[in-house]
């Protein structure tokens, strides 16, 4: 089963000489590029070299020290609060909640997000996709590691992303998990924006270009 | 219209989780029972003037809703889904979601703390229900407000739980005097007019800090 289609909005994101300072500590610095649809990208690094925070930048979460970021929707620029239900984010640090099940999470933030494309058919479509359907109606709270990185999966793809942004995306899962991942990410490169933060070398090698953070030994 | 829909998804998120877990029900009204408790034994035998109860009634609602309001940014930071709320919703939707939630929660407080100094104290006679009713409604939704933006910026604290009535203390004083004020006015039996440059002090407290929090807020939640 796939993931599913996507909206076609033309979507493209660039980044302008982004840095990153956290106290006095300068995590990465002058990172440019520019990401149109369809293509892919693998952000490589050491650890504490700053993949996960450039993840969270480009996802509008924390802003840069310095540069910018500008996304444009239909060759029209935009600020991230309106491109943000095109951006789809996997991450460890990103958590669903415990206390509703499966389902009720999903039904839950996709009524925050308030976008058109909250059927329970696509719900059902993606739960199936990570091989939650059977445990829809069960506590995330008794959910193990791996099945709560496979419902961030589908949290992610519940409104059709153009930009789907991974970071760690291959964390706790088992063998048949990394097989979904990879089809979600077959998809995603031909028909949207894949951007993928790893340690891992496989990983990195799905994406078409790679940009490696960090700041140089001294 | 998205706005309103998402503002209202968020309540109606936090309302299923406060039923699910009592992450702050359970706190509030445990905190309102042993407090309520506690100045009975000690007060119950003197005769309390109207602006000792209306004092007593003020600080008995600030430290439970201390001991309580905050959890509503702190338990999404504790739990990690502080950034899946980023990702969903809009800072302003997520503020006025929380605004509600908080508010709602804040005149349910009140309305269990009149209830109980009702029942339990005898000298406390609402003679004045009218301002009574608009001095609890203003001062909970002021209270609800100003609680809110400090439990936004406490959460990301490390000390969080010392940290929120040290910085809502200085923050509420103009409010907690002005319903002071106002309440003993209604256990005295004044008439409603006597009571309107409180509740003029009580709109304008309402509308600056809630007017403040909207345009802060964005700065608060993205770290």
């Amino acid at each position: 089963m796939e993931s599913g289609g996507h909206s076609m909005n033309r979507v493209t994101i660039t980044a302008h000489d982004v840095a990153k300072d956290f106290n006095r500590r300068q995590i990465f610095r002058d990172i440019s590029f520019s990401l149109s649809l369809p293509s892919s990208l693998a952000i490589t690094g050491k650890n504490g070299a700053g993949k996960s925070t450039l993840s969270k930048i480009l996802a509008g979460l924390i802003g840069s020290t310095r540069g910018s970021i500008t996304y444009t929707l239909n060759d029209k620029q935009v600020g991230i609060e309106k491109f943000k239900h095109s951006i789809g984010f996997v991450s460890p640090y990103l958590n669903l909640y415990d206390e509703f099940t499966a389902l009720e999470n999903l039904q839950l933030l996709s009524r925050i997000r308030a976008t058109t494309q909250q059927n329970e058919g696509r719900m059902k479509d993606l739960l199936s996709l990570v091989n939650l359907w059977q445990r829809r109606d069960d506590l995330v709270g008794t959910f193990s590691s791996g099945m709560k990185q496979r419902l961030k999966y589908a949290f992610a793809l519940l409104h059709n992303p153009n930009v789907l942004i991974l970071d760690e995306p291959t964390s706790s899962l088992d063998e048949e998990g990394i097989e979904f991942v990879q089809r979600i990410v077959r998809q995603q490169k031909e028909e949207g924006v894949l951007i993928v933060a790893t340690n891992d070398k496989e990983e990195a090698g799905w994406c078409a270009k790679e940009i490696h953070v960090g700041m140089p030994e001294r | 219209m998205n706005f309103i829909v998402s503002t209202w998804a968020i309540v109606v998120k936090d309302v299923r989780s406060e039923l699910r877990t009592r992450y702050a029900l359970n706190a509030l009204l445990m905190f309102v029972v042993t407090s309520v408790a506690t100045i009975l034994f000690a007060l119950r035998d003197d005769e309390l003037s109207p602006e000792i109860l209306s004092g007593m009634f003020w600080v008995v609602i600030f430290f439970t809703a201390m001991s309580g309001l905050s959890r509503i940014f702190v338990s999404e930071e504790e739990r990690g889904t502080t950034l899946t709320l980023q990702l969903v919703a809009s800072p302003s939707v997520v503020y006025f979601g929380k605004l509600l939630f908080n508010s709602g929660l804040t005149l349910i407080l009140s309305s269990a703390v009149t209830v109980l100094y009702v029942v339990v104290f005898p000298a406390f006679v609402i003679k004045s229900p009218l301002i009574f009713g608009f001095t609890v409604f203003l001062g909970s939704l002021g209270f609800a407000s100003a609680a809110t933006i400090i439990a936004a910026v406490i959460a990301k604290a490390n000390t969080k739980g010392t940290l929120y009535p040290v910085l809502s203390f200085p923050i509420l004083i103009p409010l907690l005097m002005t319903v002071m004020k106002s309440t003993a006015r209604a256990l005295d039996g004044e008439l409603f007019t006597a009571a309107l440059g409180e509740f003029q002090i009580l709109v304008s407290y309402l509308l600056v800090m809630t007017a403040g929090s909207y345009l802060l807020f964005d700065y608060v939640w993205k770290e």
